[in-house]
């Protein structure tokens, strides 16, 4: 059976490896050209070599037989587009959103800190980041064989979701490379304006190699489809993985790995920094909504490169992950408008951005899983439960998370990881989970799927929270976390930076 | 010779502007200013945060004149500058002592 299998497979990737396929239309094909080949491969194979090492033999014959996949040129044309999408996203999207809502002597502060986040992170993923994140390893932590890129070609090749489908490797480098940016970038918001340049560099880069790195790891690492091809080989790509992709945590663009991670990191950042000088007394008034709004746009059309191009191929799944990220963001962007309008406030610009955001950041890691409905109803239920956070909680636990960080990604992510979980039903209208043995969508089994959601949901809290804690408490005696009280009040723009944003 | 100075809605400047023209008046001082009297100020909220804004943005307009324009003046803002609702601002009058003309010289009424 077991052989069957693996020749199966085999027929598969030869068969269909130059042309792009889904389960559903090719199944038949794949298993009526199975039926022919069977009979060949086998009787060759029990020629070839003694009972026993029949097992062993057939990976052999799948190497030597399969020609190199090329990659399809329009999903790696996709994959580019998604790349720059997501850099457009952090720079200049989410620099411009924190931006308009930092008083106007901070504004450059913080487009300094996104933009020089990101031009750190794109060195630091190069030199060690996709190596530790994306090599076998521990079920925790990569190992260094790809350091500074060791091994990549122009003809190396990445896995994709589809047995023989591939990408170039350098443009999965950059497409993650954009999420190792971004995810620190988060960060900035919960500390803004009154932390140190030089103590929010050194910050990100130990919270990018003990949190970011890890948690991409643990979610995200495996061999890629083609290795599985029986129960023998499922468990091997099982154990080789990272510890939560192991359990079966579903994470489609990052809703563990980037917002939970992030929005832990800005609590916490929050907490040890403390509250701004004149928090709760003076007007800390968002000193451009226009340009938030701006950001957020900005935002959302990034973030279709971010959801749809999780899928790392454009096929019907990248058009799914499309489709959920509007209607998400929409309806989320509506529900947080109608909580401030049914409550005491107006319809407010500021709040029709943040629902788009929290909508996004709910949508992130259920949008090639869930169906359109279950889109919908993530994004309705997301903003009032982001806005209970942010306009009650923060103000009952007191503590200063500038610009939401922790009540929009932490708790939007938090959301929408569990949500994928129940959504992901194909009794809900999900797409299901992809069985690569069956090659079939495997069957849903609510409490199992629950518990690794939950398991992946509690591992991004507990080790985002450690990790930043002991970072800022190094950082802390190393170089002091915070601007002089002077400093503080004459604005970071002048004091850290030397310029002004605006000369009236 | 008197000084008067005005605190006015923003958007009435120029009416004001040019009913003081056409009494005659050569010349006047501009202000973007904030402040707060029984109009009040109104409250901004930002994602829960309320903020009450007491200082609302006004325009104060200066003009120093002889003495008989005093009553046309302040006919003609009170008439310009009103819309009839809260927060149509005031008019206040002071004694004006001397005044120079920097560039020849001249003081008193001549150099108005």
């Amino acid at each position: 059976m077991k052989k069957f299998l693996s020749v199966l497979s085999l027929v598969a990737v030869l068969g269909l490896g130059a042309t792009p396929y889904s389960f559903a239309e090719d199944l038949p094909e794949a298993a009526a050209a199975t039926v022919e080949a069977v009979a060949d491969t086998a009787a060759a194979v029990a020629e070839a070599v003694p009972a026993p090492a029949a097992e062993e033999a057939a990976p052999v014959a799948e190497a030597a037989a399969a020609p190199t996949p090329v990659p399809n040129k329009g999903d790696s044309a996709w994959m580019i587009v998604a790349t720059i999408l997501v850099t457009l996203m952090v720079i200049p999207g989410l620099a411009l959103f924190y931006g308009g809502l930092v008083r106007q002597k901070n504004m450059l502060s913080v487009l300094m800190q996104t933009f020089v986040i990101f031009s750190l992170m794109a060195v630091l993923w190069t030199v060690y980041g996709y190596s530790v994140a994306f090599t076998g390893g521990s079920p925790f932590f990569g190992g260094l064989g790809k350091a500074f890129l060791a091994g990549v070609t122009p003809e190396s090749l990445g896995a994709t979701f589809s047995k023989g489908v591939y990408i170039p490797e350098y443009l999965f480098v950059a497409f993650q490379l954009t999420f190792a940016a971004i995810t620190p970038a988060l960060i900035i918001g919960a500390f803004a304006e009154r932390m140190k340049f030089s103590a929010v560099l050194a910050f990100m880069v130990i919270w990018f190699t003990f949190a970011y790195l890890p948690m991409a790891h643990m979610v995200w690492y495996w061999d890629g489809p083609d290795a599985i091809t029986d129960a023998a080989s499922l468990e091997t790509v099982v154990a080789n993985a990272g510890w939560l992709w192991a359990k079966g945590a579903l994470d489609f663009a990052g809703g563990t790995v980037v917002h939970i991670n992030a929005g832990v990191a800005g609590l916490v950042a929050a907490f040890v920094l403390g509250k701004r000088i004149g928090y709760g007394k003076e007007a800390m008034t968002p000193h451009s909504l226009t340009l938030t709004m701006v950001g957020a746009s900005l935002l959302w059309v990034g973030w279709y490169g971010f959801n749809a191009g999780s899928n790392l191929e454009a096929n019907g799944y990248a058009a799914l992950a499309l489709v959920n990220t509007t209607i998400a963001t929409a309806a989320a962007t509506l529900s947080w408008m109608f909580v401030e309008w049914f409550g005491k406030s107006k319809p407010s610009m500021l709040g029709a951005a943040s629902g788009a955001v929290a909508g996004l950041v709910a949508i992130t890691p259920a949008c090639g899983f869930v169906g359109p409905v279950g889109a919908i109803i993530i994004g309705l239920l997301v903003s009032p439960i982001c806005y209970f956070f942010v306009t009650k909680v923060k103000y009952m636990l007191g503590y200063d998370d500038a610009l939401d960080v922790f009540g929009v990604h932490a708790i939007g992510g938090i959301f929408g990881a569990l949500a994928t979980g129940v959504f992901v039903n194909p009794a809900l209208g999900g797409a299901g989970v992809v069985d690569y043995v069956a090659n079939g969508v495997a069957a849903y089994d609510f409490g199992a799927q629950m518990t690794a959601q939950v398991t992946a949901v509690v591992t991004a809290i507990v080790l985002s929270a450690v990790v930043s804690f002991i970072a800022l408490k190094i950082v802390d005696v190393l170089i002091g976390l915070r601007v002089s009280e002077e400093a503080e009040r004459e604005g970071l723009d002048t004091t850290e930076h030397g310029e002004r944003a605006y000369h009236a | 010779m008197k000084f008067v100075s005005a605190i006015i809605k923003p958007f009435k400047l120029d009416e004001v502007r040019e009913a003081l023209s056409n009494i005659g008046v050569q010349g006047i001082t501009v202000t973007e200013v904030k402040g707060f009297g029984r109009q009040k100020g109104h409250t901004e909220l930002y994602r829960g945060a309320e903020y009450v804004v007491d200082f609302l943005p006004k325009v104060k307009l200066e003009v120093a004149i002889k003495d008989d324009m005093l009553d046309q003046v302040v006919d003609a803002i009170e008439k310009s500058a009103a819309t009839g609702k809260i927060g149509d601002g005031k008019i206040f009058v002071f004694n004006l002592e001397q005044v120079y003309r920097i560039r020849t010289g001249e003081t008193g009424p001549d150099a108005l």
